[in-house]
């Protein structure tokens, strides 16, 4: 009696600490939203709590705005997120049945290799990556963000641990007795039995792309050729105080919400995905 | 003899298919370490449009990096990593603990984990410049605490050491917690339950159980996750960068490791950079083996039984 009087009391404090961080988490993204919904001349006045009429001007503003093509930077963050998570996710796997389903001499070598590697930070060779890029003359372009995802250490973890839990062999023999290619065997048999890791690891790595603010940063010069997050430091470099108020709070929003949409829609398979993947990006 | 040909034939392709994971990882990450290294060793910078060098100089890099301000640098980002993480590890724990426990019965648990994960997967520097826009001194938290009579005046948040440390641990403890506390979650789930069966038998309380059942039982995962946090914040920068502008505001207290590396390499100052990035290279070195030491000893955070279960 006297232990469920208590399980009762600790419950009720569980419920009140678990609204009090939602709240925090949600606060700030209400705010956002609800100003970027209030015209310049609104936000001056002081903050409210309900939304404005202005969205659709404020909108508006943005998509005009030369200085900062954020529809653009969309674009090609949506470009740059797309192509790194489709290559990312395919050659990972690709490298991961590698090294599952054949013996090779050097097969615990570059096994070891990779798992040594497997939480480096890409910031220690920025300086030489940038040097590289410039020589190879593809400094300014979109392409040294998408390339290099092919090697991608966390993710060829995560999809080699799933091979070892879900491709019994006997499945890859017998479509080498029907006279299946390697290559055949790989993209019609493997690959859709990796279909739910591919799909978890497409959205880490796109979302993971898509917020990547340090090497894009590095890279890219030319306003046409911005992502979302270099765009967003621009603004802040700038002098914003004399800016439409409303007009940045729509960007901010431009950049965050369509990543919260996507995710509200796949969170089930998101939240199910971080203890699989394990390692943070 | 037939067998061992066969075998040679498939290994093969064994080549073939991780090829372009090692050639990709050869000519994009190897290559530039070797530079990197190479030019920490060289006077090498530029000086409005004359280059200088690069000229050997030894370990004159290194030594000058250790008498400039590296050192605070490294400081502050420790203190901005450690007011996120030590909040952040904390609730987590004690989210973990409460989810896990099915005497709770927590209502809509798949919401709270909803809510708690999303701040993970926002743009860190679209983050950052939110709360830069929110908590300026004209801003609508200001205005909302001065509304409410909390305030006479607006507190400048950025404009004190200890607001913009507190703003960007706020933001680290915002984004990972989530993630942190479903990682912890999968883990206390792993227990058996007749452990905290003969536990409770012999009289255990809650808290009891939690100290000497839950916590020694998920420490491989308690460490990986620390570690994985350090290298985390070894390499934090969106948000620092973004909330200052780059600046490190006020009097370079919030400058991490990574923006000093980032405003020598937009300096294009390449000597400087080549030797902090072999500083930082060493460090992210030792921490690699521990991770790789955890990660091959016993699959500690379940990540294979996790992916049996979702095959289900």
């Amino acid at each position: 009696m006297k232990s469920k009087k208590a399980n009762n009391m600790r419950s009720v404090i569980a419920h009140v600490v678990l609204v009090i961080l939602s709240f925090m988490c949600l606060f700030f993204f209400y705010i956002l939203v609800v100003n970027a919904t209030r015209s310049h001349a609104d936000l001056q006045k002081g903050f409210s709590a309900l939304p404005g009429g202005s969205l659709f001007e404020n909108l508006k503003n943005v998509a005009n705005d030369g200085t900062f093509p954020m529809f653009r930077g969309i674009l090609n963050s949506l470009i740059v997120s797309g192509c790194s998570a489709a290559i990312c996710t395919y050659f990972s796997a690709l490298t991961a049945y590698g090294l599952y389903a054949y013996d090779f001499k050097l097969k615990k070598v570059a096994f070891t290799f990779i798992m040594a590697i497997l939480v480096m930070p890409t910031q220690v060779t920025a300086m030489g990556f940038l040097r590289l890029i410039t020589k190879m003359g593809m400094y300014d372009s979109l392409l040294p963000l998408i390339i290099p995802s092919i090697a991608s250490p966390s993710v060829f973890y995560f999809m080699f641990s799933y091979l070892q839990s879900s491709l019994p062999m006997s499945l890859v023999e017998a479509s080498r007795i029907d006279g299946c290619g390697e290559f055949r065997t790989f993209n019609k048999i493997v690959l859709p039995i990796m279909k739910p890791a591919i799909a978890v690891q497409a959205i880490f790595s796109f979302v993971g792309s898509w917020n990547n603010y340090f090497v894009p940063a590095l890279i890219i010069q030319s306003k046409d050729k911005m992502t979302v997050p270099i765009l967003i430091a621009t603004l802040r470099g700038a002098d914003y105080m004399n800016f439409d108020m409303g007009k940045i709070y729509m960007m901010i929003t431009i950049a965050i919400v369509p990543i919260i949409l996507v995710y509200l829609f796949l969170s089930k398979y998101i939240i199910a995905g971080i203890t699989l993947g394990g390692v943070k990006e | 003899m037939k067998t061992k040909r066969k075998s040679i034939s498939y290994a093969k392709w064994g080549y073939i298919f991780i090829l372009p994971f090692f050639v990709s990882f050869f000519i994009f990450s190897f290559i530039p370490l070797a530079d990197t290294i190479r030019y920490s060793f060289f006077e090498y910078y530029r000086s409005g449009i004359k280059e200088i060098g690069p000229n050997f100089v030894g370990m004159e890099n290194y030594k000058s990096l250790l008498q400039s301000d590296m050192l605070r640098y490294a400081g502050n980002t420790l203190i901005l990593w450690l007011i996120g993480f030590i909040p952040q590890i904390g609730i987590a724990l004690l989210l973990a603990a409460w989810f896990a426990d099915s005497r709770l019965k927590i209502h809509g648990e798949q919401f709270f984990k909803v809510v708690i994960y999303l701040p993970n997967l926002i743009m860190a520097s679209a983050f950052a410049m939110l709360f830069f826009t929110l908590f300026s001194t004209n801003g609508p938290i200001n205005g909302i605490l001065m509304s409410m009579g909390l305030l006479k005046q607006p507190i400048d948040f950025m404009g004190s050491v200890f607001g913009t440390r507190s703003l960007v641990g706020l933001m680290n403890f915002l984004m990972w917690f989530g993630n942190t506390t479903i990682m912890l979650m999968a883990a206390i789930m792993g227990i058996s339950v007749d452990i905290f069966e003969a536990a409770e038998l012999d009289g255990c309380n809650s808290l009891q159980k939690f100290y000497f059942i839950t916590l020694p039982m998920i420490r491989p995962i308690l460490a990986y996750t620390l570690i994985n946090s350090i290298i985390g914040g070894l390499q934090m920068f969106d948000v620092p960068q973004i909330l200052t502008n780059g600046q490190g505001s006020p009097d370079r207290t919030s400058m991490t490791l990574i923006m000093f590396l980032n405003s020598h390499l937009k300096s294009r100052n390449y000597g400087m950079a080549g030797a902090l990035s072999v500083y930082l290279f060493i460090v992210s070195g030792i921490l690699c083996f521990f991770v790789y030491r955890m990660t091959n000893n016993n699959d500690p955070y379940g990540s294979k039984a996790a992916a049996k279960k979702a095959k289900k």
